[in-house]
């Protein structure tokens, strides 16, 4: 079993291990790792510094709460003097000059950057297959056909393989309708995506404004709570963030429920889905069902819309969000005689298909004649979601929900996009309503794959929310299966 | 050309607020820096950079809301525009749409002496592009950034102007409500006031035409060259049998013509949608209240005030209203003398405007000499120096060459007022005059003025000529 953030700082409190030596042990790994799970691995002359000053604080007795730990950041965040991608072709040649708010708030904890995450482009897809820099495979192995290489899941896939693999200790990713979630059930760790406004998107690439949030993918809800006790902070660079008062979220996490839980299952989600993701819920049932937990059905009255309303509104942000990668002033540029040659061969070239499918269909959505009857219609029925969920929140503590109908599936076996898109059918509606939700490894699958359950809490509720999953985590005992 | 046409226009006016950042970046707003000089990361599109709104645009907007009359709207929204430039680093413009800050105003323009009402549709805020620069390289065009992101407000007029007098009127009537609100510096050759025209023409009376917008007009000569051009050519084009298409024009300055840059067919779809990065604006009541004490005076005010109040002729009042500083100038002098306003006021826009003219100065570059001005104004109206004395002076006061008093001193320009001296001059001067004095006796009001001039001159042109005028009268009436 892997060690957890406060075992790791143990052993260097207790000197057990060097940061050095720490650091080293993790990119020895990554550098020899065949999962192509980042983008770019930084030298280790860029970290030597912050080794040494980390060093220093454990000697001195007085570490930071990440000091030294070794992270992979998804290549979405622009990171100073790194080169930032977002796996796209047309960035690949992109070093941004600023730090992202969430980025700077791990390093200003000590944690140090083992390289960037392989992603999907943009953050646009759910297999991580969408990637100018390739596919990442995902660690884990079908038992019934160990040659096929699986998808890890994605758009965080490569943060996902790469905490699943052990080529760092946790990673930064971002969600917009279950990029962080999905992948962390497929690949067998931890996801959580905060709630909309809690971590700040400021020097995030956007790819939908309105959805997208920075959260951990690791290997325990511990590890999830401490680095949410780095990264959400109020920030007055985006006007989304929020200034609500955060709280210490690690602190008690492993204390008994103080009171009696109740936990909605939405029986609409369990529709359809296999024995295999029916058994996560029951087993999670009978796990919780001891310590003071009550669950009940709940049913929505949207869901079925919420991929629709997703798949027009996320487009529209994306269509305008990626006007800015013109080949004009930064990113790489294709020659054209005109200046609307230069647009459009950059940007044919410069994006793979599925950005392009996107950018059409939001500016399709938004186009006169078209807006009222998409966008305007989509920004309704998100609204109609959000009162959805605070419908049966007025009953309920939290909502427990599969994470994905599926478990990994092979490299190269959805090619067509709305197969793809139905893998986010349990993830899309709770980022349409802003809510945080969490996706924990709750079993495997009878080929021997990871699956996850999601709990999906109200606005702001991360502290309960981890507790419960906390809780869930402990009773599931999934990394003993 | 037959005289039955008539043409409708409606304007809409970019005015830059003076702001000291842009609206939604730290960067500075200011005109003439070296180029890209003002531009940071969200100006130039970088990825992950968000706007964050500066709220002094908002109070600025509050501001106009409440001097031109409109309904100030507690909820507005900014979108993003969406168009491909690359002067335009977002690859949208950010502006408001649907929902904007002020609606349904209204201000009076002054036409040949009648007042009429222009009603304003709209006024919204929106961030400025950069500028393309074309014509400096034969192959490669230039990008300027600074401009980027500068604050807007788009002032829209229903068409309720008729003629390019009534729109000229209009336009500087808006420069000075907006300077008078320091909202905007109404400097036009800068680009801080610039306009488009949208002009239609029809048979008096008679059904709209098709309109044609002529943008980017920056001078009262322009906006009326470009009118009656735009105004001749769709007369023509329709008295020939053709017909008007809704294009937008270009006007060159060059030839005094228009030209269509792009018609309706090519127009962008601008795939306007409120911009996700922003929330929506919400104004409390008191946030709307707590500017409306900032709005202070206005032009018409500050005018009917000047007339009523201070007795000031009406053109030189307009005159001293046209610009906010002229009548921050009045009004400071008016507060540190007794001298009576009308007579500050003939002094302020003859002998003091011509110095400050002459001279290429500010007018609120005498807001500091405003107590050596009314000294001297003093020393006139009290007759201790003549008119012409002190016309003389001015320049040295305002050049800062001494206090009044010191110069008119210094260089024995005292009149003397002393009567007992005047009356010894004037006794010598009526000796040997007995002829002239039974001509005035007997009625020739002319012969006053002959002996005052002796008096004068006898005085060295120091006397005080009301002091002879009175003694002399007293004399020769006897």
């Amino acid at each position: 079993m892997k060690s957890s953030i406060s075992q790791i700082k143990a052993s260097l409190r207790d000197k057990k291990i060097s940061v050095e030596e720490l650091y080293d042990e993790f990119l020895i790994k990554a550098k020899s790792s065949k999962t192509n799970s980042f983008n770019l691995l930084l030298d280790k002359e860029n970290n030597t510094l912050s080794i040494k000053e980390s060093q220093k604080r454990y000697e001195n007795g007085n570490p930071l709460p990440l000091d030294g730990i070794p992270l992979g950041i998804k290549d979405l965040f622009c990171t100073k003097g790194i080169r930032t991608t977002a796996s796209s072709k047309i960035l690949s040649n992109f070093t941004p000059n600023y730090e992202s708010f969430v980025t700077q708030k791990l390093l200003d904890d000590g944690s140090i950057f083992i390289g960037k995450n392989n992603c999907d482009e943009f953050a646009m897809g759910s297999s991580n297959e969408t990637s100018f820099f390739g596919p990442v495979k995902n660690p884990w192995k079908n038992k019934n056909v160990p040659t096929n290489d699986l998808v890890p899941g994605g758009s965080s896939g490569g943060s996902a393989a790469a905490v699943a693999e052990g080529t760092c200790v946790a990673s930064m990713g971002t969600d917009t309708g279950g990029s962080i979630r999905q992948p962390a059930s497929l690949c067998g760790i931890v996801g959580l995506k905060p709630t909309f406004g809690s971590c700040s998107r400021w020097g995030i690439v956007a790819f939908a404004s309105s959805l997208d949030q920075a959260g951990p993918l690791t290997n325990s809800v511990e590890d999830a709570a401490l680095i949410l006790n780095s990264i959400n902070k109020h920030d007055f660079n985006d006007s989304t963030s929020s200034n609500h008062v955060r709280e210490d979220y690690s602190f008690g996490i492993n204390d008994k429920l103080d009171q009696k839980i109740k936990i909605g299952i939405p029986s609409d989600y369990l529709k359809d889905v296999s024995r295999d993701i029916l058994s996560q819920i029951e087993n999670t049932k009978k796990a919780l069902i001891k310590h003071n937990v009550e669950f009940v059905d709940v049913e929505f009255k949207t869901t079925e819309y919420a991929l629709s309303t997703y798949y027009i509104l996320a487009p529209a942000e994306a269509s305008s969000n990626l006007a800015r990668y013109d080949g004009i002033r930064y990113g790489v540029r294709e020659d054209g005689k005109s200046l609307d040659d230069i647009y459009l061969n950059s940007r044919t070239k410069g994006f793979g298909d599925e950005v392009i499918r996107r950018i059409l269909i939001g500016a399709y959505v938004l186009s006169a004649g078209y807006y009222d009857a998409y966008y305007r219609q989509a920004q309704k029925v998100r609204r109609l979601i959000k009162d959805d969920f605070q419908r049966i929140f007025n009953d309920v503590d939290f909502i427990l929900t599969p994470t994905t109908p599926n478990e990994a599936f092979k490299i190269g076996d959805k090619l067509d996009p709305i197969s793809m898109y139905k893998n986010d059918i349990y993830t899309v509606p709770t980022s349409l309503a802003g809510l945080p939700g969490i996706s924990i490894p709750s079993g495997l699958s009878t080929n021997g794959l990871p699956l996850g359950i999601q709990f999906i809490g109200n606005y702001f509720e991360e502290k309960k929310l981890l507790q419960i999953a906390a809780l869930a985590e402990k009773e599931l005992n999934f990394n003993e299966q | 050309m037959s005289n039955n046409w008539e043409m409708v226009i409606g304007l809409e006016v970019h005015a830059q607020l003076n702001t000291s950042s842009k609206l939604f970046s730290s960067s500075p707003n200011q005109f003439g820096s070296e180029p890209n000089e003002n531009v940071n990361f969200i100006d130039s599109g970088m990825p992950g950079m968000l706007p964050v709104m500066n709220f002094a645009c908002i109070e600025m907007a509050i501001k106009t809301g409440f001097a031109l009359n409109f309904n100030i709207n507690k909820y507005s929204v900014f979108e993003r525009k969406n168009y491909f430039y690359p002067d335009l680093p977002q690859g949208y413009q950010i502006s408001q749409f649907e929902f904007p800050i002020l609606t349904e105003g209204f201000i009076n323009i002054d036409n040949e002496g009648n007042q009429k009402k222009i009603r304003i549709e709209r006024a919204h805020l929106e961030q400025d592009a950069g500028k393309s620069i074309h014509d400096i390289d034969p192959k490669f065009s230039f990008i300027d950034l600074n401009r980027v992101g500068t604050p807007l407000l788009e002032i829209v007029s229903y068409p309720d102007l008729s003629s390019a007098e009534e729109v000229v009127s209009y336009m500087s009537s808006l420069r000075q409500v907006l300077m008078y609100i320091d909202v905007c510096d109404g400097n036009m050759q800068e680009g801080s006031l610039r306009a488009d025209v949208n002009l239609s023409v029809r048979k008096k009376g008679g059904e709209l035409g098709t309109r044609c917008e002529i943008k980017n007009l920056n001078s009262f000569k322009f906006i009326r060259q470009a009118i009656e051009y735009e105004f001749k050519r769709q007369i023509d084009v329709i008295e020939s049998g053709g017909k008007i298409e809704q294009n937008t024009m270009l006007f060159d300055t060059s030839t005094g013509e228009t030209r269509a840059m792009r018609s309706k067919e090519f127009s962008h779809d601008y795939r306007y949608f409120p911009d996700p990065d922003l929330l929506p604006v919400n104004l409390t009541q008191n946030q709307i209240d707590k500017v409306k004490t900032s709005v202070g005076e206005l032009p018409q005010a500050k005018l009917d005030k000047f007339i009523k109040d201070y007795n000031v002729d009406k053109d030189i009042a307009k005159i001293i209203t046209v610009e906010k500083q002229n009548a921050i100038l009045f009004e400071k002098m008016i507060s540190e003398t007794d001298v009576k306003p009308k007579f500050i006021a003939a002094w302020l826009v003859g002998d003091i405007f011509a110095f400050i003219k002459e001279n290429n100065l500010e007018v609120s570059s005498l807001n500091e000499k405003t107590k050596e001005i009314t000294d001297l104004l003093k020393l006139v109206s009290d007759d201790v120096i003549s008119n012409k004395a002190g016309k003389e002076i001015l320049p040295k006061v305002l050049n800062g060459q001494g206090k009044p008093s010191d110069i008119v001193k210094e260089l024995g320009l005292e009149q003397v007022s002393d009567s007992g001296e005047l009356e010894k001059i004037i006794d010598e001067a009526l000796i040997g005059e007995e002829e002239n004095i039974s001509k005035f006796q007997g009625g020739s009001d002319r012969v006053l003025g002959y002996f005052v001039g002796k008096c004068l001159k006898a005085t060295k042109g120091k006397g005080n000529p009301k002091l002879i005028n009175k003694i002399l009268l007293r004399r020769l009436k006897k």
